[in-house]
């Protein structure tokens, strides 16, 4: 239980989402400057500056926000190595159907992640900043651009700094994906061999980096690392950004800190009533048991668990609904969203899906839990990037936290909620969207 | 006294690139299966000397290059 009394809400989120709809100007430069104060980031190599920089975000111990949790220190030398002029790329893609964080983000503080995004391009060199948002993100684009006009007209702006829209799919956010869309390739994830070799934009090397992580880039450059490990764990310091969904009042983003128990965040969401299970990390995570509201909310106990912080969500699954037949949809979309690619993602994950559909329909089925399992161990593991380890891990942990409904549901007995509406998120419509070659 | 090292291969399949011609699992059993739908299942072990031949012949006749071999470093 942590002592600390901050009131974490004015790290990154300093304005209310409902605010910054209503008021443009909420976001605008003035407030944010009035807020964090002024950051000025050399427009030119500056040795002494960039290694100010690099120590005090290597002393933060910040953890990368995109689901990965890299220390982003590490990512820097990498790409400093590479000899050409390198870019920086936001990535804002978002293509998780829980998660609403960058378009929070990017709606409220737009400044705090351009802030961070130059930090970054004037430590690693980098003259281009490329900012991602999906092309079914309009009003996140918006304030991006808008914010980005603003920086120019008040000459603010140190380096180019431009949008682009990838198709919003939910593999176009993985990296390697988002980098192949910037060469002018569909965007699709690619086999990396050796991850320490940085992602390239025709030869310049490419540091990618998640919109949360970059706003707290911002924030360690203005207020050191002290400040930042004020708050969190001494393994997962600061603040982080969470999506709260299912049964809660005020479904959302939230900032809390690290290291809060799992229970204080659904509650400040609002939870409601009786649970049957948390979703942790997205619909590539995993499934937890309600006792783990004491849980706490970071890194190592989550590991321990089972589960990880993926891209900052939480499903409060209510005890009226059906963990396997919520499931069932959600392999069933995250078939959907395979590349298509990679023959086990593509045929392993249609036949967990339909495997799972016949589960969560309570039609009892002879050796179908068996076959999950059997096919989730065969499938881990063999894609070229984590979208099907990412599957499985979500069937594997259903069937342990629902064990008993699952095992009911496999011998026709289906448990009362599998006909309760779902509580989950899924885009209205996928766009397959495709680069028109 | 250190541990004397030398170059040993191990078998990685491109997922991206193969097609399930499943050549490699007919040439190099030791290290390749296939699973039901016909990919490789691949053991990462790195191959011993008498198979170095048989694993370099399943590289280059995979119609879709998609069997790589990766040198590691292994004990002698």
């Amino acid at each position: 239980m942590s002592a600390t009394t901050l009131d974490v809400n004015h790290r990154l989120l300093t304005v209310s989402p409902s605010d910054a709809s209503r008021d443009a100007s909420a976001s605008g430069l003035d407030d944010h400057v009035a807020t964090h104060g002024a950051l000025a980031v050399p427009a030119r190599d500056d040795p002494g500056w960039t290694a100010a920089i690099q120590r005090a975000v290597s002393e933060s111990g910040l953890l990368g926000r995109g689901g990965a949790g890299f220390p982003s220190a590490i990512k820097w030398d990498a790409v400093r190595r590479g000899g050409r002029r390198p870019m920086v790329v936001v990535n804002a893609m978002e293509g998780e159907p829980a998660s609403a964080k960058d378009k929070v983000l990017l709606g409220c503080s737009p400044h705090l992640v351009l802030d961070g995004a130059e930090v970054a391009a004037a430590v690693v060199g980098a003259s281009d900043i490329v900012v991602c948002v999906a092309d079914d993100a309009g009003s996140t684009a918006a304030s991006v651009q808008a914010a980005i006009a603003e920086r120019e007209r008040a000459g603010a702006a140190g380096r180019q700094i431009s949008v682009e829209r990838p198709p919003g799919r939910y593999v176009s956010g993985e990296e390697s994906a988002l980098v192949e869309w910037l060469n002018d390739r569909q965007a699709l994830p690619t086999l990396r061999i050796d991850k320490s070799v940085p992602l390239s934009i025709g030869r310049r090397p490419v540091l990618v980096h998640n919109a949360e992580t970059l706003s707290q880039v911002a924030l360690i450059a203005r207020h050191g690392p002290e400040w930042f490990r004020r708050l969190g764990t001494p393994e997962a310091p600061g603040s982080t950004l969470v999506t709260v969904t299912g049964a809660v009042r005020s479904p959302g983003v939230l900032e809390v800190e690290l290291g809060t128990p799992v229970g204080e965040i659904v509650s400040r969401a609002g939870f409601v009533g009786e649970l049957s299970g948390l979703l942790l990390g997205g619909y590539g995570g995993a499934w937890l048991d309600p006792s783990h509201l004491s849980t706490l909310y970071a890194p190592g106990p989550l590991r321990a668990a089972g589960a990880t912080l993926g891209v900052g969500i939480v499903v409060a699954l209510p005890a009226t609904s059906c963990g396997i037949a919520e499931t069932a949809r959600i392999v069933r979309y995250m078939a959907g969203e395979s590349a298509g690619q990679c023959g086990p993602c593509v045929f392993g994950l249609a036949a967990i899906a339909e495997d799972f559909e016949l589960l969560g329909s309570g039609r009892g089925v002879a050796g179908v839990l068996e076959r999950i399992e059997g096919r989730a161990a065969a499938v881990d593991g063999r894609g070229a990037c984590r979208h099907p380890d990412g599957v499985v891990r979500l069937a594997t942990t259903a069937l342990a936290v629902f064990a008993e409904d699952a095992r009911a549901h496999a011998q026709g007995r289906p448990c009362p909620g599998h006909r309760a509406p779902s509580v989950l998120t899924f885009p209205a419509a996928t766009v397959r969207g495709r680069r028109a070659s | 006294m250190t541990t004397r090292q030398r170059v040993g291969l191990r078998v990685r399949v491109d997922p991206v690139a193969c097609d399930a011609y499943g050549y490699c699992a007919e040439l190099l059993p030791e290290r390749v299966s296939l699973d039901e739908w016909g990919y490789p299942i691949v053991d990462g072990t790195p191959v011993s000397s008498e198979l170095v031949a048989l694993a370099t012949r399943a590289a280059a006749e995979c119609p879709r290059r998609a069997v790589l071999l990766e040198q590691v470093m292994v004990a002698r």
